[in-house]
């Protein structure tokens, strides 16, 4: 239970891309996310090109590829509608292995997996080079407004005190014998939900009323020079440009 | 349902992200009258407690199980403002931290799993709540609540999959296979919201900001026997400057729909210029609404872009106005 202060998304290290602000690498990110959507199914070259701009990114960042691998876990739920696509699918019929399968829903399964795959690791090897904290932060000199960074802020750093209140209360409802195995125990789970956000709320007002006493004002005072140079910044954007470039070429 | 990048084509996308944006600064605005100055802290808590939530699974049928959405609670729970800057949080969370939905998708995923859910949800509530007014009457609208709020979210998914969706499925089946697995989904959501809507009314029942009026009066009693009645202060609804804002906002909406959509439609999409080039065009099966005068945002019925644009965001104000409506403040009648 005394989980550190580094977030486990948070890979420390020192590399180049560690370093680079937050508001720069955010920006290039979404970017590149955005040459990737844009980016015609057809032009394999391309998926490929970007492909290898991202594992150069890993490569710089000295971001294991193991860690991605686990992190890309949460993108099954849509690899296995990817699949089902051609099946269901409508259109022309073509016959792969026996299985009569539909080519446009061929087109749209390799389309989605490729965009989304892409668009995970991206986002992943963001979160393992900057810290969550430091992301908002930048989030911030982009004008997202800020109390929707506040907000996150908050939320961020009371993720893991909820979430282990939530393990606990799992372990003590699992230590008298509880299993959820069907509809009629959801009123347990749901009292349980009832008290977790009792217990939440209540332990806001707290933290709300302890920051009041040291002079919360509703701003949180940032204490790190996180400007960017110009050299920083055209270091970041070189992976949307590149992206950019590569698209132009395969099209 | 998180949706990831390439799921949606990009204007989807685009106008999806507007949506999302006009809507969460609207809450940004809101938010500040149901929380004042602890909207910061008290909404990040609420948001944690979302994200927790949704971890929780619960069993639907045999073999599948569900997560909970969590709109409709945190609308009854905090308010229908908070519970979609809540909302909105999360899903920027976990798709900036954990990568769960794309990043050019978090528009679409706000609009679907925040604003509609919240939405509905608490349109509804509203509705039931104004027939009954008891702790049971709470709990049962609470269900309700929950329990319309997934498939309409899993609805308008489906609609939007219609309008832009990458993948070849027929979309009346995309509506049914979402909409009957969401309709079970939402029986659990529903049940879990209303117990959970209970549990806090039963301890608590000042938190729960959908119960917020129903409670009876304080009462008290002096030595002799004399009472009192301490009034529940109403919350003042202020909507001073708000009529400005609403209207810039419209303003600003039908412009863009009317003005800007003639000039971003005049060439065809990336994807059908290369299709026309590799000449399989001809092979994409014609939409289903292909024959509606509104179909191609007006190509087909001789009706111009912008027109087009104008009527789809009227439509959109009337349906939002009708759930505004039916979700309206009630004080404004008793003061």
């Amino acid at each position: 239970m005394g989980a550190g202060h580094h977030h486990r998304l948070y890979l420390p290290g020192d590399s180049v891309v560690h370093r680079l602000p937050p508001q720069c690498k955010l920006l290039a990110v979404l970017a590149f996310a955005v040459v990737v959507v844009a980016t015609p199914r057809e032009r394999f070259w391309a998926f490929a090109g970007y492909a290898v701009l991202l594992l150069a990114v890993a490569v710089v960042a000295r971001v294991p590829p193991g860690y991605v691998a686990r992190r890309m876990a949460i993108e099954l739920p849509f690899v296995v509608f990817a699949f089902l696509i051609p099946i269901i699918g409508m259109g022309e019929r073509t016959t792969v292995l026996g299985l009569s399968l539909s080519v446009p829903g061929l087109w749209a399964a390799w389309n989605i997996l490729a965009k989304a795959t892409l668009g995970v690791i991206a986002s992943v090897l963001l979160a393992a080079t900057t810290e969550p904290r430091v992301i908002l932060i930048g989030a911030q000199r982009l004008r997202l407004p800020s109390l929707l960074v506040q907000i996150a802020m908050f939320m961020l750093r009371y993720l893991d005190v909820i979430v282990d209140e939530m393990r606990r209360m799992r372990v003590a409802r699992e230590s008298r014998g509880f299993a959820a195995r069907d509809f009629r125990q959801i009123p347990v789970i749901a009292r349980s939900a009832g008290a977790l956000f009792i217990r939440s709320y209540e332990r806001g007002e707290r933290v709300h009323l302890a920051m009041l006493s040291r002079g919360y004002s509703g701003q949180m005072p940032i204490i790190q020079d996180i400007s960017a140079s110009a050299r920083q910044w055209s270091a970041a954007l070189a992976l949307p440009a590149v992206a950019l470039a590569v698209l132009g070429l395969a099209l | 349902m998180h949706v990831p990048d390439g799921f949606f084509n990009a204007v989807t996308s685009i106008s999806a992200g507007a949506v999302a944006a006009a809507g969460v600064a609207v809450c940004l605005r809101g938010a500040r009258r149901e929380l004042d100055d602890r909207t910061a802290p008290m909404a990040g808590l609420v948001a944690a407690f979302i994200f927790a939530v949704q971890m929780l699974n619960f069993p639907v049928a045999a073999g599948t199980s569900g997560h909970l959405l969590g709109g409709a609670l945190a609308a009854i729970l905090v308010g229908p403002y908070t519970g979609v800057l809540c909302m909105a949080v999360v899903l920027l969370v976990q798709a900036v931290f954990f990568a769960d939905g794309g990043l050019t998708a978090l528009g679409v995923n706000i609009s679907i799993m925040g604003i509609v859910t919240v939405l509905v949800g608490w349109g509804i509530f509203r509705l039931v709540t104004r027939v009954t007014r008891s702790r049971g009457g709470i709990t049962a609208a609470a269900f309700l609540a929950a329990l319309v709020s997934v498939p309409a979210s899993a609805l308008v998914f489906s609609v939007l999959f219609a309008i832009g969706g990458t993948a070849p499925i027929d979309p009346m089946a995309v509506a049914a296979a979402m909409g009957g697995v969401h309709v079970l989904i939402g029986v659990g959501e529903g049940a879990i919201t209303a117990v959970t809507v209970g549990s806090v009314l039963a301890v608590r029942p000042d938190l729960v900001y959908g119960a917020r009026g129903l409670a009876r009066p304080l009462i008290l009693r002096g030595a002799e026997g004399e009472s009192t009645t301490v009034g529940v202060p109403e919350p003042v609804v202020a909507t001073r400057r708000l009529k400005p804002f609403l209207l810039g906002g419209v303003g600003v909406t039908l412009v863009l729909a009317g003005l800007v959509s003639f000039f971003a439609s005049s060439s065809p999409d990336g994807l059908e210029a290369v299709a026309e080039n590799k000449g399989f065009l001809g092979q994409a099966s014609d939409h289903h609404f292909g024959a509606w005068a509104l179909a191609d945002y007006g190509e087909v019925g001789g009706i111009p872009v912008g027109v087009a644009g104008i009527i789809g965001v009227g439509l959109v104000l009337l349906i939002a106005g009708a759930v505004a409506y039916a979700a309206r403040g009630r004080n404004k009648i008793k003061v």
